[in-house]
């Protein structure tokens, strides 16, 4: 009781604030905020994703504020990115053009362009090494810098998708209502005149059923957990889904908006890492089969979250008794700043209520006593 | 027979698919060699009258359960239309009708039995608050009325009003077809959809859930469309039956002519498998 | 006031278009109106739909008062007391009469409010019929239909089960004659003063992504059957320890040194104001 009420609220949550910090001041070293967006990354990248802001800094300088908790680092974002006005909209990206850093396909040995194998813990031991001490940074960084020198650059040359070769013998079906930014799916200029814009959830109320824009918005900012955990249970058999990862690719895409000055103009205004996923699945077409794909694309290098995005955007596609195959359950209760903080609120006082509800309880039980004083 | 009919169907056509200029001559059984659409029910008419029982017969897949929850708005129709006597003088077919005013059909005009109690009753609420649902629906808002109906209803199948403030997914299989047989009659409709209301059910219970309707359609003087593949349920109940065969009508008439003078020969297959 | 950010937190677009927002739902009473819900610095489900209401319609020469469960000095009250006064520098008051715009969390001030007053409501879960259907799509469609059947039904269950009504608070209530509406959870007790008030009640909730209105003098009608009449918490024979009053929202407690089970006003201001005077 002591926390609620009738007074000195104020004095115990600036005591509370204080305790936080005698918390993070365990020794006199400090974690740098550059050091964390680098030799923490993946992390990083996961508040970002899960924030919908890419700023890597900014994400960094978040998980530092809060001890590395990612509900806060994501709470701290996106309460940051409700200040900003929003001033320009980057035009489609075609992540076609994506500079690729990894990419593997699961469906098919040799795929155009060539399996890239790039950074992944997915062939480590995962053997805790002890030796890893606090001058192998700087080592590290000499020997990489060392190699870097002594490389030429290549030409950077753009991987045509995996889907393409599918699309063209026609074993894919596209979108009909095609109504988002995605590019997922090759479009001729004529249709792209008839696409409605995307949904975008942060501004406009998520209604159902869902544009797939604002369903594929609201999967690739959900909770990393959330949507595995779905995705897992879609595999194991609350769902329909048993699919091939057709291709996953990592690497950097080009964001530009258009020109202020002249609308056939656009400029670059950066790039991005992200991680997109196309998930392979048979589906009935009639009375013969198709290959039908989910879809994943997150921020930075966050290869499950893209996979267990596409098994969903899937099973979203698929409908049926499953949790992962209706709509309102999955999109609503995946994401983290709403799942946290709701969950959070039951540590809030809740006398008045709870007073209400045992006076419910009271009146029926001394109405049992009294041997059903009924209104019938 | 020359009063108004109750509900009068007129050409109704429920199909699964779209059909193809090749439907009518490539139909196997209900359905088309050619774009494999379905035929559940293929241009029924028929017409119920007061006070009368109207059997249908037929085996599975002959379009009965369609025909019945297509008139309970389950399923859209394709094509066709049904016109009840209280609604509209039959004025306008209740397909065309808003979802408000085909609820109010639901409740007020029609009552419907499910073979499959889950599907007509809520399982985790009161028996009396099953009847009470209908009353709601129609407009009281006065508890003492709806504890008195859900009484006298509950009394008029049998079933204790000790027990009408138990779920009825505690009760027998029996039990709760006589629950939802009160709570279709809580409005006082005036027909009845009764849908393989016995199936399943042990033969002794079969025979008091009958009893029972027999009883009712006495008392409340209602109409009833009954669906069964069982020709012994339709002997019992029906004063005319309706043979149906993959989605279409075969043969119709007085159930004592057609039990014993079958004209179709599924007809006399179906009864002479009974003897 | 905190420089770095922009007077009442959020960029005036988004308080624009929630003020937009606002005003369809004074002008449909009780229908929920969806909005693009802004993130904020405090928990979703920590009142960020109340607090976005607050933040929207708030002026430099509002006055501000902030309560929770009744009370001013609760860590939730005082805390949103904090931010909004870290980003707009208003004065903030726990007299209830002097407020012009009081954000509150479950309760309603026990002295009536006057024209000129707004209430906003923190609301968890602002759709009176998600107790009897899951779905938003459904539930869309029901109040579209005014299809407040199941409700009823719930009514007459818990009368068939317990003899009583057993809703507690979050009493669902009938507006204009046209939309059931949540009161938030505010106690039974409360509902009554709701009907033809004098000033404006304000309902936002954040993480739901709605905002509804009881705007003043508008008609609001607590479910209940024609036959057993609404009934409201008791608290007969009891009165507050501290400004003995009788006609109050009580909170009940232990004493720590007696061991005995006491009572005190919910609603705190008022309570030390009648101790004040008495």
């Amino acid at each position: 009781m002591a926390y609620v009420a009738v007074s000195g609220g104020k004095e115990a949550i600036e005591e509370s604030i204080r305790l936080l910090d005698f918390y993070q001041c365990s020794n006199d070293r400090d974690v740098e905020v550059e050091a964390i967006e680098s030799k923490l990354s993946l992390l990083v990248d996961r508040v970002m994703s899960e924030a919908g802001l890419y700023s890597k800094p900014y994400a960094a300088l978040a998980l530092k504020q809060c001890e590395g908790s990612i509900e806060e680092a994501v709470f701290l974002l996106r309460a940051y990115r409700s200040t900003l006005t929003r001033n320009y909209y980057t035009t489609e990206v075609n992540s076609n053009d994506m500079r690729i850093i990894r990419r593997i396909s699961a469906a098919f040995k040799d795929i155009e362009g060539g399996q890239i194998l790039g950074a992944t813990y997915d062939y480590t031991h995962r053997l805790i090494d002890f030796d890893r001490d606090s001058k192998r940074a700087a080592k590290l960084y000499a020997t990489m810098q060392n190699s870097l020198a002594e490389q030429n650059p290549e030409e950077v040359s753009f991987c045509p998708r995996v889907s393409d070769e599918l699309k063209r013998e026609g074993l894919i079906d596209r979108y009909d209502n095609y109504d988002d930014s995605t590019s997922t799916h090759n479009r001729s200029d004529q249709e792209s005149q008839t696409d409605r814009p995307p949904h975008d959830v942060t501004t406009t109320m998520l209604e159902f059923p869902a544009q797939r824009s604002a369903r594929l918005q609201t999967l690739s900012r959900a909770d990393t957990g959330f949507i595995s955990g779905l995705a897992y249970s879609a595999l194991r058999g609350f769902g329909q889904v048993h699919p091939t990862v057709g291709e996953l690719r990592s690497g950097y895409v080009e964001l530009c908006v258009v020109s202020p000055l002249d609308e056939n103009e656009s400029l670059c205004v950066g790039e991005i890492l992200i991680t997109e996923v196309e998930c392979f699945n048979t589906s009935d077409d009639k009375d013969q089969l198709k290959i039908a794909v989910g879809y994943g694309a997150v921020f930075g290098r966050n290869e499950n979250k893209a996979i267990s995005m596409a098994v969903i955007d899937r099973e979203l596609d698929n409908g049926g008794e499953y949790p992962t195959q209706d709509e309102e359950f999955v999109l609503t209760h995946g994401d983290s700043l709403e799942m946290n903080g709701f969950v959070s609120h039951l540590k809030l006082p809740h006398y008045v209520t709870f007073q209400s509800k045992l006076d419910s309880v009271r009146k029926t039980r001394a109405a049992d006593a009294t041997g059903g004083d009924t209104h019938e | 027979m020359l009063e108004t009919p109750v509900l009068s169907v007129k050409d109704l056509v429920v199909r699964y698919g779209e059909a193809c200029p090749k439907c009518a001559e490539s139909l196997e059984k209900n359905r088309c060699s050619v774009c494999g659409c379905v035929w559940a029910a293929n241009n029924l008419s028929l017409e119920v009258y007061p006070g009368e029982v109207l059997g249908i017969v037929g085996e599975s897949g002959s379009g009965k359960t369609t025909l019945m929850r297509t008139l309970y708005f389950d399923i859209a129709p394709t094509a066709g239309s049904a016109v009840l006597h209280d609604y509209k003088d039959a004025s306008q077919s209740i397909w065309e009708a808003s979802t408000a005013e085909q609820r109010m059909i639901k409740n007020n005009i029609m009552g419907m039995v499910y073979q499959n109690p889950v599907m007509g009753l809520r399982m985790n609420y009161s028996a009396a608050s099953n009847i009470a649902e209908k009353i709601i629906a129609a407009g009281s808002r006065n508890a003492a009325q709806m504890t008195a109906r859900a009484t006298e209803l509950l009394e008029a199948v049998e079933i204790l009003t000790s027990r009408m403030s138990e779920a009825p997914k505690n009760f027998s299989g029996g039990m709760q077809q006589r629950v939802q047989i009160s709570k279709a009659l809580a409005n006082n409709p005036s027909l009845l959809l009764l849908d393989e209301v016995t199936t399943g059910l042990d033969l002794s219970v079969q025979a008091k859930v009958l009893d029972l309707i027999r009883k009712i359609k006495a008392q409340y003087g209602i109409s009833i469309l009954l669906v069964s593949h069982d020709l012994a349920v339709i002997r019992m109940l029906a004063d005319r039956t309706i043979v149906m065969l993959d989605g279409k009508i075969v043969e119709s008439g007085l159930t004592d002519q057609i039990l014993e003078d079958p004209q179709h020969a599924y007809t006399q297959q179906l009864v002479h498998s009974l003897i | 006031m905190n420089n770095n950010y922009n007077f009442a937190f959020l960029d005036e677009g988004s308080k624009r278009e929630i003020r937009r927002c606002t005003l369809k739902a004074v002008a449909i009473p009780g229908y929920q109106v969806p909005f693009g819900s802004r993130e904020l610095p405090i928990g979703r489900g920590w009142g960020t739909g109340g607090i976005q209401l607050t933040l929207s319609l708030i002026g430099p020469n509002d006055v501000l008062k902030v309560i929770d469960q009744g009370s001013d000095e609760s860590v939730n009250a005082v805390n949103i007391k904090k931010f909004v006064g870290l980003c707009t520098d208003v004065e903030t008051t726990n007299n209830t009469t002097e407020a012009t715009l009081i954000q509150t969390r479950h309760r309603i001030p026990e002295i009536p409010l006057k024209d000129g007053q707004i209430l906003v409501f923190q609301v968890p879960i602002p759709e009176p019929l998600r107790i009897v259907e899951a779905r938003e799509e459904v539930t869309k469609k029901m109040h579209a239909e005014k299809d407040y059947a199941p409700l009823w039904l719930q009514l007459y269950e818990s009368l068939v089960k317990y003899q009583k009504v057993t809703i507690a608070s979050e009493y669902p209530c009938m507006v204009e004659d046209r939309y059931m509406t949540n009161p938030s959870p505010i106690p039974k007790f409360d509902n009554p003063k709701l009907h033809n008030a004098e000033c404006l009640y304000l309902f936002g909730a954040g993480r739901e992504k709605k905002i509804y209105a009881i705007p003043p003098h508008t008609k609001v009608v607590s479910l209940a059957f024609d036959d057993v009449p609404f009934e409201r918490e008791s608290f007969a024979g009891k009165t507050c320890r501290l400004c003995k009053s009788n006609n109050t929202y009580l909170d009940e407690m232990f004493d720590a040194q007696t061991g005995e089970k006491v009572y005190q006003c919910s609603d705190t201001s008022y309570c030390k104001e009648v101790a004040a005077h008495a």
